[in-house]
């Protein structure tokens, strides 16, 4: 064999071990969960309260407020990305400001979720007297995700084909007719799905709910916007590490996590599906 | 379809010019939002975080070897310690995660077939989809009692657990973009190569990864913005000791896990919770740094394939 | 895609009519020592009066303080007393603190079952901790490293440590769990570990030791299990649990408060491992009003 084949035998080898671990490390990560979890999940588990100082019972609170604090994200976020999209794919022109605008979206999808947490506690829980509601954490969410909801939001509207816009403005229609009419119907939908992969995002995350709302236990559900709630990310945490009886609750823990990840999924699936016919549209 | 569109442009109500210019300037507003948001982030943390140098000395701050705002003895708040937890874990996260990760492209543009490149690329991202508490949870459960066996050390619970859970959050970002800026090295650079009779390992190595350089290098600093900025995974399972690490089977303490663990037992509007909010601050200076800088690199990378 | 809004709308009426009704429920906040005691009597309340809403969460003694002082919650739990500077803030927001009761902690020290270390002194738990002694064997145990396991700065058995054992900073190297509970697996599974918890967290005392511990060298030894030990004082690491509430007790709190120290309260506290209060501390809560 040739000293370069011989070089690219060992190569290739190295590559696929790389892809291997990846692969590896994924499926022992989902194993362990799916594995160790399966066996706490029932009907009972999904619906059911919290009892015995949390050592029995289910985790509805935990899925019901992460439930309603995503609605809040989605309420903020959603509107505003899709509007900030619509400015940079249709209205904005190649020059300093949309650089700058650009340039303030990718900086803001690299802050640290702490410090989206430290901001959400000063400016909602403080400043804007929400105290620490459901309010305060999803709006802190809802300012999280806009970065993914602006991306997703304008690969939609870059699908619309530019004839659909021209043929309209062809028509005597003004630049927002032209939008609302021959490019929103056909995009909105993308962009609705396509910000559920912000949405999923925001569903996992810790940080930013720690100090603006998430409760360790809460023997209600909560009622309106400005109660606290417990959230299945923050379950997971306490029931890791802050809870008084930590091995027994272990199952729980597991519990938990299988079902976060399935949500996640689930939501990720939807979106990562539908970005994908989105861009054979595109190509064709 | 077209008349029925040509009557609602009729519409006298919609006709306005000023109602179009209004509404872009909505958009524009709309667009701008996220500048607004970024700058006040960056406002806020700084103005949160000055009544704190009030007390304490912001050079004493930034080179002091020691953090123990509830001391005993004397309140001091040197960020030292913190800083090299920080440190410590991101450079052991990128060590697994550079050479994995770069590869992991390598493999997805050079050697996969189509069919199998679109079914490992999605698998690769939905690593990135798994909630930080859960790689946290899996460090505490599953990774720790392992780094326990293996180093023979009583806790699993080390900078070394933490690298290996921030390599696993890193490696999707560095795989995706360095797989981007693979697949965008112009073919005639890979026909070129191998026309010359170069093997496909040796196009791959000597050929596209320096053309896709930037790219991958811009990929690598994302990647670890993503490691700094990491809470919860830190959080759970590196330890929390706040002296100064020692050595990479000990304990750390990041930045970011100081704020988590403190500022829930702070009183508001205290030197200390002014000081968590500094704290916030070198993070989104840090953070914001290595943005910057892997934007410029890409952007010269977009130049030089001009 | 008005499907998705109207989904978006309907759920989002669901919950918000009902502002403001947050203002019933009874927010207790703060020690990890605590919890455990304090939801098992929240949930014995709840049973013997429905209607009645407390909701329960930890964070450690530093936390519900800090929650009592910007008004967050209605009781703040504590396993240390309130440090002057809190009292000050607390007046400065308007929150005028009251001190409560409700048991007696026996704090163990606790080392893993394969050290033959069984029993220290106080001033040699404290030198351990302070970083000064660092292998076992200069404590009568076998050559290898000490490693610490204590609370995070939020807990007040990390401050109650420091206040009766230490009277120092603790040793940098010391690692800093999330909570009681914590502390106890670390210890079970480190043969060189040393940790420090509340009584309620051992009284089972599976696959631990807990040391003996002697006021000073040579004196007596006792041991936090022995209820007659911690009521005489005889075990030197006895502390008050306390609750604080803010201005007078009245209404839900002084309800809920009185049920803590009603017989049928002091039995849970003792089901709970803990130690029903003395009478000078049942005098000390009169001056609340209870």
């Amino acid at each position: 064999m040739k000293k370069k084949d011989f070089h690219q035998m060992l190569g290739f080898v190295f590559l696929r071990a790389c892809i291997g671990v990846v692969l590896f490390a994924l499926a022992g990560i989902l194993w362990d969960i799916f594995s160790k979890g399966f066996m706490v999940i029932s009907w009972e588990f999904l619906t059911s309260m919290p009892k015995d100082g949390m050592t029995k019972g289910g985790i509805f609170p935990a899925i019901v407020g992460t439930f309603f604090v995503t609605l809040i994200t989605a309420f903020l976020s959603i509107p505003l990305g899709m509007g900030c999209a619509i400015y940079l794919n249709e209205y904005s022109k190649k020059g300093k400001i949309t650089r700058l605008i650009r340039m303030s979206i990718r900086n803001l999808s690299g802050v640290p979720s702490i410090v989206y947490g430290l901001f959400g506690v000063v400016l909602f829980v403080q400043m804007m007297q929400l105290d620490t509601s459901i309010l305060s954490a999803g709006l802190t969410l809802g300012l999280m995700t806009l970065p993914w909801t602006i991306t997703a939001s304008e690969e939609a509207l870059k699908s619309v084909p530019q004839s659909y816009r021209d043929g309209a403005l062809a028509l005597g229609a003004t630049k927002w007719q032209s939008i609302r009419t021959n490019v929103l119907p056909y995009a909105v939908s993308g962009m609705l799905t396509g910000t559920i992969l912000g949405l999923s995002r925001a569903a996992g995350e810790t940080a930013p709910i720690l100090f603006t709302g998430a409760a360790f236990y809460l023997p209600f559900l909560p009622k309106s916007l400005s109660d606290q709630f417990m959230a299945l990310p923050y379950h997971l945490y306490i029931m890791s590490t802050q809870h008084h009886a930590i091995a027994k609750v272990r199952p729980i823990a597991y519990g938990t996590a299988l079902v976060l990840i399935v949500l996640v999924f689930c939501m990720n699936f939807i979106a990562i599906i539908t970005r994908y016919k989105l861009r054979k549209v595109r190509m064709e | 379809m077209q008349l029925s569109l040509a009557r609602q442009f009729k519409k006298p109500w919609m006709k306005t010019a000023l109602q179009d210019k209004f509404i872009h300037g909505f958009f524009f507003f709309n667009g701008m939002l996220s500048v607004v948001i970024l700058l006040g982030i960056f406002t806020l943390l700084l103005f949160t975080s000055f009544p704190a140098f009030n007390e304490i000395n912001p050079i004493a701050f930034l080179t002091g070897m020691e953090w123990n705002p509830t001391s005993y003895v004397k309140e001091v708040y040197g960020i030292v310690p913190m800083l090299v937890s920080t440190f410590m874990v991101t450079l052991g996260a990128l060590a697994i995660a550079i050479p994995l990760g770069i590869g992991t492209a390598a493999y997805l543009s050079d050697v996969a077939s189509p069919r199998v490149r679109e079914i490992a690329k999605p698998t690769v991202e939905i690593l990135a989809g798994i909630p930080s508490v859960v790689i946290g949870f899996l460090g505490i459960v599953l990774v720790g009692p392992i780094i326990a066996k293996v180093f023979r050390i009583p806790n699993g619970l080390n900078a070394v657990n933490g690298s290996v859970l921030l390599a696993v959050m890193a490696l999707p970002t560095i795989v995706s973009i360095s797989e981007d800026a693979l697949s965008n090295v112009p073919h005639s650079y890979n026909q070129a190569s191998l026309a010359l009779g170069a093997s496909k390992w040796q196009t791959v190595v000597r050929v596209k990864i320096p053309a896709a350089l930037s790219g991958i290098i811009a990929a690598c600093m994302l990647g670890m913005g993503r490691a700094i900025g990491e809470t919860m995974t830190v959080l759970m399972a590196t330890g929390c000791a706040p002296a100064m690490p020692e050595s990479f089977l000990g304990p750390v303490r990041t930045l970011t896990s100081s704020i988590a663990i403190e500022l829930g037992e702070v009183a508001y509007n205290t030197t200390h919770y002014y000081a968590l909010f500094a704290l916030g601050l070198v993070l989104f200076v840090i953070t914001f740094i290595i943005n910057m800088a892997s934007d410029i690199i890409l952007h010269k990378f977009e130049q030089v394939n001009r | 895609m008005n499907k998705v809004i109207r989904t978006l709308v309907l759920g989002l009426a669901l919950i918000w009519p009902a502002h403001g009704q947050a203002a019933e429920m009874l927010q207790i906040k703060g020690s990890d020592t605590l919890i455990n005691l304090v939801q098992k009597l929240a949930e014995e309340y709840m049973t013997e009066n429905p209607g009645a809403q407390i909701a329960v969460t930890g964070g450690g003694s530093g936390t519900g303080i800090a929650a009592l002082i910007n008004k967050k919650c209605d009781i703040a739990n504590s396993s240390r007393q309130m440090k002057s500077k809190e009292v000050d803030a607390a007046l400065k927001n308007g929150v005028e603190v009251k001190r409560v009761i409700i048991a007696i902690d026996g704090l163990g020290v606790i080392t893993n079952p394969r050290n033959p270390v069984t029993r220290l002194s106080v001033d040699e738990i404290g030198a351990i901790f302070r970083g000064e002694i660092t292998n076992w064997k200069d404590i009568g145990g076998n050559d290898g490293p000490i490693t610490l396991y204590g609370r995070q700065s939020n807990s007040g058995t990390f401050a109650f440590f420091q206040d009766s054992v230490l009277k120092a900073d603790y040793s940098q190297k010391m690692n800093h769990m999330n909570g009681n509970a914590q502390i106890v697996e670390a210890v079970k599974q480190d043969v060189s570990g040393i940790g420090y918890v509340g009584v309620g967290y051992v009284k089972d005392a599976e696959g631990l030791t807990v040391l003996k511990v002697a006021a000073k060298s040579g004196g007596d030894y006792a041991s936090p299990l022995n209820a007659m030990d911690v009521k005489s004082g005889k075990y030197p690491l006895a502390r008050p649990l306390n609750q604080y509430v803010s201005g007078s007790v009245q209404g839900d709190v002084k309800k809920f408060l009185e049920y803590e120290l009603s017989s049928r309260g002091q039995q849970i506290v003792e089901e709970e491992g803990f130690f029903p209060i003395s009478s000078e501390y049942k005098d000390y809560n009169k001056k609340a009003g209870l």
